[in-house]
């Protein structure tokens, strides 16, 4: 079965790369608002298509928090 | 469609499909006298009728800056449509291989309507054109939605949308010359598997760009099961397909491996093929299109997380189920079933979350078909993933496997689960795309999940029942130890059965038609949804029209 020494391996490497993007969501925090995230998607009704102001993410001072949100009014 | 490319956009669309003509010019050149020359012409055709539509529209009005501002739907509706004509031509093709089981005259005693060339075509007609096509267009749809952000650019969503319906036509046209590598599911042979390739790693890239550039801090789970099937279909169809081609000039190539390292590999890709391509990308459309119909949110979205990386964890491990009481070594058989056991876990964990999620919105799918597909769909996931585990067991499946139990397994899956979300889902998304108040005819859409949910019903009860016959025919043994019944009288005995399929079939078969007419009817018929402003607008983005200098 020398066909498991590619086999395994690759398997194992899928999980890392899933382990390391569940890494990453942890530590940026995507997980800090379950309950808002699962709500918003029902606020997107097209009109108008896109927000016209930019969102930009903030990192917050302490580092490890999560990012703020900033909203930038300024017309474009 | 044209109107709305830029002119970087054309000329990049220009070259694209030039070079795709030369390409399939070298093909037909290279490859005279063999299937590959006939697949040189498709390819030039194909790439030459586009080339055509761009070079035609070239010097079209150019769009002005406000698309920026809104969605980019035109590969989105493209691929809807794509989806749809795609299921009706598989699903012809189904009732036609289930009524050539019962009725082997069909045939009409030509070489490529052989049961082995068409069968293929019903399989990846289903699986790809039209799972692949929904998997597509509702992947462009969810990933600006969820992300709040336009696609990146206007030519990759195209690119990746008929790129990989190149595919299915290459694919689909070669199983009725011959050309196959006789693995199920990666019958395509070489040349098709590095195009697809090609076309996969575009829709990686695409679905990154577009997440990179999102307005809206968190990545909605959707997205996660579009991304993982995304991925891991990219790392199986590179290794099952590895393969020597025996020249450059002919389509035939042989497997890098052999015997049951082959079979493993095989099987290693089949089952996650269901896992990632007919399980991960269609979890993701109801993920979505589940909460956005009944006006609620998940029931709980913290579950949806778990059971996301639970499935991707999992599933990557069952493979050897397919091949228990095999040549492959017992702890690898066991190692499979055990994965298979766990795996229901995650799977009843979205399908439970699912039903949850309607639990207080029953009224809603009394009253609405299209969230009643889905309610549908979410029940036959459980149900299948359960009977998934449970033929898993190595009891169950001596008596199983190798029967038509298996097919009403997979048909339980693909009719039940990803047919009927799929439906729900092009019914919620069309009004949508097409900015219209509601679908043509309400009245289709009831007729459509009976006829669906019928023919499905019939479909499995007739499978289960001959599967069942057929195990228990074959381990019959008469007073002298020797097998009670012959092949040909498990057989017969099958007759009946396999008429009831082709019924079941040909009713789920007339709800796809009705799907497609209810579509064209919606885009033909049904007046464009107009917002209500309190400003003029001739943008199609409704921005407000900006006052001459």
């Amino acid at each position: 079965m020398t066909i498991l020494v590619v086999l395994i391996p690759v398997a194992l490497g899928l999980g890392l790369i899933g382990l390391a993007a569940f890494f990453w969501t942890l530590h940026s925090g995507q997980y800090e608002d379950l309950a808002g995230d699962a709500e918003r998607i029902l606020f997107d009704d097209d009109t108008p298509l896109i927000p016209a102001r930019k969102t930009t993410l903030l990192p917050s001072p302490g580092g490890d928090m999560p990012a703020t949100i900033a909203e930038d009014r300024t017309p474009s | 469609m044209i109107a709305s490319l830029t002119r970087d956009d054309r000329d990049a669309a220009v070259l694209i499909t030039t070079l795709g003509v030369a390409i399939g010019l070298l093909m037909t050149a290279v490859g005279w006298g063999d299937p590959l020359a006939v697949h040189g012409v498709i390819v030039m055709v194909f790439c030459g009728g586009l080339l055509f539509l761009v070079a035609r529209n070239l010097n079209a009005p150019l769009p002005g800056n406000d698309r920026l501002a809104s969605y980019y739907d035109d590969p989105t509706r493209v691929g809807v449509l794509l989806a749809l004509t795609w299921a009706v031509v598989g699903m012809v093709m189904g009732v036609w291989v289930a009524s050539l089981l019962a009725w082997p005259d069909l045939r009409f005693d030509a070489a490529w309507s052989s049961f082995g060339r068409l069968r293929p075509v019903h399989t990846s007609g289903v699986i790809f054109g039209f799972g692949g096509n929904a998997l597509i267009a509702t992947s462009f749809h969810i990933m600006q939605r969820t992300s709040r952000a336009r696609l990146p650019g206007q030519i990759a969503p195209w690119f990746v949308l008929l790129g990989f319906n190149l595919f299915c036509i290459i694919a689909a046209s070669g199983y009725l010359m011959g050309v196959t590598q006789s693995k199920e599911y990666a019958e395509p042979e070489w040349y098709a598997d590095i195009w697809l390739v090609v076309v996969w790693v575009a829709y990686f890239t695409l679905y990154i760009r577009t997440l990179a550039r999102r307005n809206e801090p968190h990545i909605y789970v959707a997205n996660w099961y579009y991304l993982a099937f995304i991925l891991v279909m990219a790392v199986l169809h590179i290794v099952d397909n590895l393969a020597v081609p025996v020249s450059f000039s002919g389509v035939k190539s042989y497997s890098a491996f052999a015997g049951v390292q082959d079979a493993m590999i095989q099987w290693w890709y089949g089952h996650n093929a269901v896992a990632f391509f007919l399980t991960s990308g269609f979890l993701g459309m109801l993920y979505y299109f589940l909460p956005k119909r009944a006006e609620r949110p998940i029931y709980s979205y913290r579950l949806s997380i778990l059971s996301f990386w639970g499935i991707t964890f999992f599933y990557i491990w069952v493979g050897s189920h397919h091949l228990l009481y095999t040549a492959l070594p017992q702890w690898v058989q066991t190692l499979g079933v055990t994965f298979s056991v766990m795996l229901l876990v995650p799977s009843w964990a979205s399908a439970g979350n699912a039903l949850m999620t309607l639990n207080g919105a029953w009224h809603k799918v009394r009253d609405d078909a299209t969230l009643r597909f889905m309610m549908v769909a979410a029940v036959f996931y459980g149900l299948s993933t359960f009977e998934g585990s449970f033929l898993a067991l190595p009891p169950v499946n001596s008596l199983s496997h190798y029967t038509d139990w298996t097919i009403g397994h997979v048909h339980s899956g693909a009719m039940g689960w990803v047919a009927l979300i799929s439906f729900g889902s092009i019914y919620a998304l069309t009004p949508v795309l097409w900015r219209r108040e509601a679908m043509y005819s309400a009245k289709a859409v009831e007729w459509h999940f009976w006829l669906a949910l019928s023919g499905t019903v019939i479909y499995v009860f007739a499978m289960w029942n001959s599967g069942l016959t057929q195990g228990l025919m074959w381990r019959t043994y008469a007073e002298g130890g020797t097998l009670r019944y012959s092949f040909l009288d498990s057989l017969v005995a099958m007759h009946g059965y396999y008429i009831a399929r082709a019924f079941g079939g040909l009713l789920f078969l007339i709800g796809a038609m009705i799907a497609l007419w209810n579509v064209v009817m919606t885009i033909l018929r049904v007046p464009v949804l107009v917002p209500a402003l309190d400003y003029p607008t001739e943008s199609e983005a409704f921005e407000p029209a900006v006052p001459a200098e």
